[in-house]
C-alpha cells in the first residue's frame, strides 16, 4: 500500500462517502473545475458530476446557509471554505442556524453538515491564510470541532464527520497537507468523534495539542527522552466534545501538563483544558498547568512568522519549567 | 423616474488626448507592468512569500481612473493592489520591500502583498477579504458627504467579489444616502478559477445597482482613454451629489490568479489572443507612434522604467528583515 498525504486522505474519504451515499454533495469556491486550492476535491467533479460537486459564487454566508437548507432536507453537504480566514461570515449561519436546528425542532430536523477548511499557520502564507479560530467554534453549543493531524486520522474522522447527524467544523492543518504521509487503507472505517489519541506514551509529563503543533510537540518529546524523561503526547483531535477522560488518565500518571496550540493565548482552547484540569484533576497535579500558544497579536508576515509559531524550543522550555516545579 | 441603465455614454477616447498625456499613461502603465514582472521573478526565487496577485493586463483600469481623480479623493481596493498602490504614487521601492516582507516596506514588512496602505495618499488599502472593501469604501464616501469636502471614494472590486452579500448591502446604502462613491468593477472574467458565467446569472455586471437606481456603464477596460473618460464623467456624477455610480471595466488578467494557479479554467489561446490583440500598453504605444512619437523615444522610456524597477528590487533585497519585536507593536496604542 503506498503512502498518501493528508490532503489525499481527505480526497479519499470524500470519494468514499460520496460513493456510499448519493446525498453527500460537495460545494464551495473553486472546488469543482479547479479541484480546490489545495486540490482536496481533485478529480471528484469528473467522478461524481456537476450535480454533486459544485462551484459556488464567491459568497461564504450563502454557502453556509444553502448548506443548512440542503441539510434540513436530509442531504449531507460538505462545504469547503477556502481558508479559515474567510470563515467568519459563516458564523451567523453556523451559530444561529446549523447548530440549533436540532434543538429548535426537538430533533425532528438535524443538520448533517460538514464545513471543511484549511487551517493554521506555518506555511508563511500571512493573515487570512494562517489563522486558528477553533476556539470560536468550540464555544458554539451543538457544533463539533475536529482537527486531524495525520492522514489516517483525517480519513477516519472525516468519514465519521460526514456520517454524523450534527454539524461539524473540520479544520485541516495546511502545514500537514503534504508533509504528513502514511499508509491509509480505504476501508470505510470511521474514527470516533469524541476520543483523543495518545500518540506516544510516557510517565513524566503530558503534552496535549492538536493539528500541526503535534509535530513540534513530538520533537520536543524526543529531546526530553534523550534526557531520560518520558513524555506522553495526546492529540486532542476532537476539541468538541473534548475527551477529558483520556487527558485525566494521563495526568494522573504524570502529574504535569503542557498544553500547546498555535492560536493566540487569550481565550484559546488551552484555557478550557486548563480549567477542566483545575476542576477535575487538581489533586493529581504536581505543577501548574502550562500553556504554549501563539502571541496575542495578528499572525504576522512571512519573515516574522517563525517568531510567532510555538516551536520545539518554546515547548521544551515550558516542559522543563513544569518538570522543575517542586 | 425609471433608473437609467446607462448613465454616461462614452466613445472610446472621445475627449481626445494630447501626446504628453498619452506619454504619461504609458509611463504609469509600464511602471506597473515592469514592477509586476519583477515581483513575479522575485516570487519565483522565494524572496516573496505568501500570496502575490499580479495586475498584469489590467493596468489601463487603475491608470485611467487615477487620472480622472482629484487630490484628496479616497481609493480602496482588494488584495490585487500593487497597481493601485503604485498609481497612487507610492514609491516602488517601498512597495517591493513590502512584498518581500522587509523593514523598508510601506508597512515595515508586516502587511505584505495584499495589505498595502497609504493613508497619507488617501489609499485605504488592499484588502484580502473578497468584497470587504466595498462597505468600507462606502463608509469613506459617507465621511466625504458628511464633511461636505467635495471628495469622492473610488471603490474597486472584482467580478468574483460582486456576489458577496455585503456588496449588495452597500449599493443600497450608497443609493439611499446618495453617497459620493464610484464603484469600479474590474471584470477580468475570472474569480480565481471560476469564470463569470459560472458565478453570475448575468455576465455583464454594470447593472448590479439598478434595483437601487444606481446607474452603470460597461467600459473597455483595456483602453486607458475610455477608462479615463468614463472615470471623469463618473467622478463628476458622484461629486455633484447625485449619488453612487458603477463602472464595469471589462479587462483581463494575463497571469494566474496568484502565483500558484492550475490554469485549468481557461485556454492558453485565450490568454495569447487577449495579449496580442487587446494589450493596454500596446494600444497606447500605437497611438503615440501614430501621432508622431519615435520608437526610440518610447524604448528609452521603457528602459528608464526598467532601471527604476531594478533599483526597487535591489532596495527590497538589501532591506533588513523586520525586528522580531515588531510582532508586538501596533496591536494597541502604545502607552
Ligand atoms: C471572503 C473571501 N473568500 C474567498 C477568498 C479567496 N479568494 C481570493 S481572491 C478570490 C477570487 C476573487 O475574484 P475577483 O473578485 O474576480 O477578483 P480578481 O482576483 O479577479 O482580481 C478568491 C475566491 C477571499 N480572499 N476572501
Ligand atoms: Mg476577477
Amino acid at each position: 500500500m503506498p503512502e498518501i498525504t493528508l490532503v489525499e486522505a481527505v480526497t479519499l474519504a470524500l470519494a468514499r462517502a460520496m460513493a456510499e451515499d448519493k446525498e453527500v454533495v460537495l460545494l464551495g469556491e473553486d472546488i469543482g473545475v479547479d479541484g480546490g486550492v489545495f486540490r482536496a476535491t481533485d478529480g471528484l467533479l469528473a467522478r461524481f458530476g456537476a450535480e454533486r460537486v459544485f462551484d459556488t459564487p464567491l459568497a461564504e454566508a450563502m454557502i453556509a446557509g444553502l448548506s443548512v437548507g440542503l441539510a434540513a432536507q436530509g442531504f449531507r453537504p460538505v462545504a469547503e471554505i477556502q481558508f479559515t480566514g474567510f470563515i467568519y461570515p459563516i458564523i451567523d449561519q453556523i451559530l444561529n442556524h446549523a447548530s440549533r436546528l436540532r434543538t429548535r425542532t426537538r430533533g425532528r430536523l438535524t443538520c448533517p453538515l460538514v464545513v471543511r477548511s484549511p487551517y493554521g499557520g506555518g506555511i508563511r502564507a500571512i493573515e487570512h491564510h494562517s489563522e486558528s479560530p477553533e476556539a470560536l467554534f468550540a464555544h458554539i453549543p451543538g457544533l463539533r470541532v475536529v482537527i486531524p493531524s495525520s492522514p489516517r486520522r483525517a480519513y477516519g474522522l472525516l468519514l465519521a464527520a460526514i456520517r454524523d447527524p450534527d454539524p461539524v467544523m473540520f479544520l485541516e492543518p495546511t502545514r500537514l497537507y503534504r508533509s504528513a504521509r502514511e499508509e491509509v487503507e480505504d476501508t470505510g472505517e470511521p474514527l470516533p468523534l469524541d476520543r483523543a489519541f495518545v500518540l506516544r506514551e510516557g510517565g513524566d509529563i503530558t503534552f496535549v495539542g492538536w493539528g500541526a503543533m503535534l509535530k513540534e510537540t513530538l520533537l520536543a518529546a524526543d529531546r526530553l527522552e534523550a534526557d531520560g524523561i518520558g513524555a506522553e503526547v495526546i492529540d486532542a483531535a476532537t476539541l468538541k466534545p473534548f475527551d477529558t477522560e483520556t487527558l485525566f488518565a494521563s495526568v494522573q500518571k504524570t502529574g504535569r501538563c503542557v498544553i500547546v496550540h498555535e492560536a493566540a493565548l487569550t481565550g484559546g482552547f488551552g484555557g478550557e483544558i486548563a480549567a477542566r484540569l483545575a476542576e477535575g484533576a487538581l489533586t493529581s497535579l504536581l505543577a501548574p498547568v502550562a500553556r504554549v500558544a501563539g502571541w496575542d497579536t495578528v499572525i504576522p508576515g512571512l519573515r516574522v512568522e517563525r517568531h510567532y509559531m510555538p516551536g520545539e524550543n518554546r515547548i521544551l522550555e515550558a516542559a522543563r519549567k513544569t518538570l522543575a516545579f517542586a | 423616474m425609471a433608473p437609467r441603465e446607462k448613465a454616461v455614454r462614452v466613445e472610446a477616447g472621445a475627449l481626445g488626448a494630447k501626446s504628453e498625456e498619452l506619454l504619461r499613461y504609458l509611463r504609469e502603465m509600464l511602471l506597473i507592468r515592469r514592477f509586476e514582472e519583477r515581483a513575479g521573478q522575485l516570487y519565483g526565487r522565494g524572496l516573496i512569500g505568501g500570496y502575490c496577485h499580479l495586475y498584469i493586463g489590467q493596468e489601463a483600469v487603475v491608470v485611467g481612473m487615477q487620472s480622472a481623480l482629484r487630490d484628496g479623493d479616497s481609493v480602496i481596493t482588494s488584495y490585487r493592489d500593487h497597481g493601485h498602490v503604485l498609481a497612487c504614487g507610492i514609491d516602488p521601492k517601498e512597495v517591493m520591500a513590502e512584498l518581500c516582507g522587509r523593514r523598508g516596506g510601506a508597512s515595515h514588512g508586516k502587511g505584505g502583498s495584499m495589505h498595502m496602505f497609504s493613508p497619507e495618499r488617501n489609499f485605504y488599502g488592499g484588502h484580502g477579504i473578497v468584497g470587504a472593501q466595498v462597505p468600507i469604501g462606502t463608509g469613506l464616501a459617507f465621511a466625504h458627504r458628511y464633511r461636505e469636502d467635495g471628495r469622492i471614494a473610488v471603490t474597486y472590486l472584482g467580478d468574483g467579489a460582486i456576489n458577496q452579500g455585503q456588496v449588495a448591502e452597500s449599493f443600497n446604502m450608497a443609493a439611499l444616502w446618495k453617497l459620493p462613491v464610484v464603484y469600479v468593477i474590474e471584470n477580468n472574467r475570472y474569480g480565481m478559477g471560476t469564470s463569470v458565467d459560472r458565478a453570475s446569472a448575468r455576465t455583464d455586471l454594470y447593472h448590479r445597482g439598478m434595483a437601487h437606481g444606481i446607474p452603470g456603464e460597461q467600459i473597455d477596460g483595456m483602453d486607458v482613454l475610455a477608462v479615463r473618460d468614463s472615470g471623469l464623467l463618473a467622478a463628476k456624477h458622484a461629486r455633484s451629489g447625485e449619488g453612487p455610480i458603477i463602472l464595469e471595466m471589462v479587462t483581463y488578467r494575463y497571469r494566474g490568479h496568484s502565483m500558484s494557479d492550475p490554469a485549468k479554467y481557461r485556454t492558453r489561446e485565450e490568454v495569447d489572443r487577449m495579449r496580442s490583440e487587446h494589450d493596454p500598453i500596446d494600444q497606447v504605444r500605437r497611438r503615440l507612434l501614430e501621432s508622431g512619437a519615435r520608437e526610440a523615444e518610447l524604448d528609452a522610456l521603457d528602459k528608464e522604467i526598467r532601471g527604476l524597477i531594478a533599483e526597487a528590487a535591489g532596495f527590497a533585497q538589501d532591506s533588513p528583515e523586520p525586528d522580531p519585536e515588531e510582532l508586538f507593536t501596533d496591536v494597541f496604542v502604545e502607552a
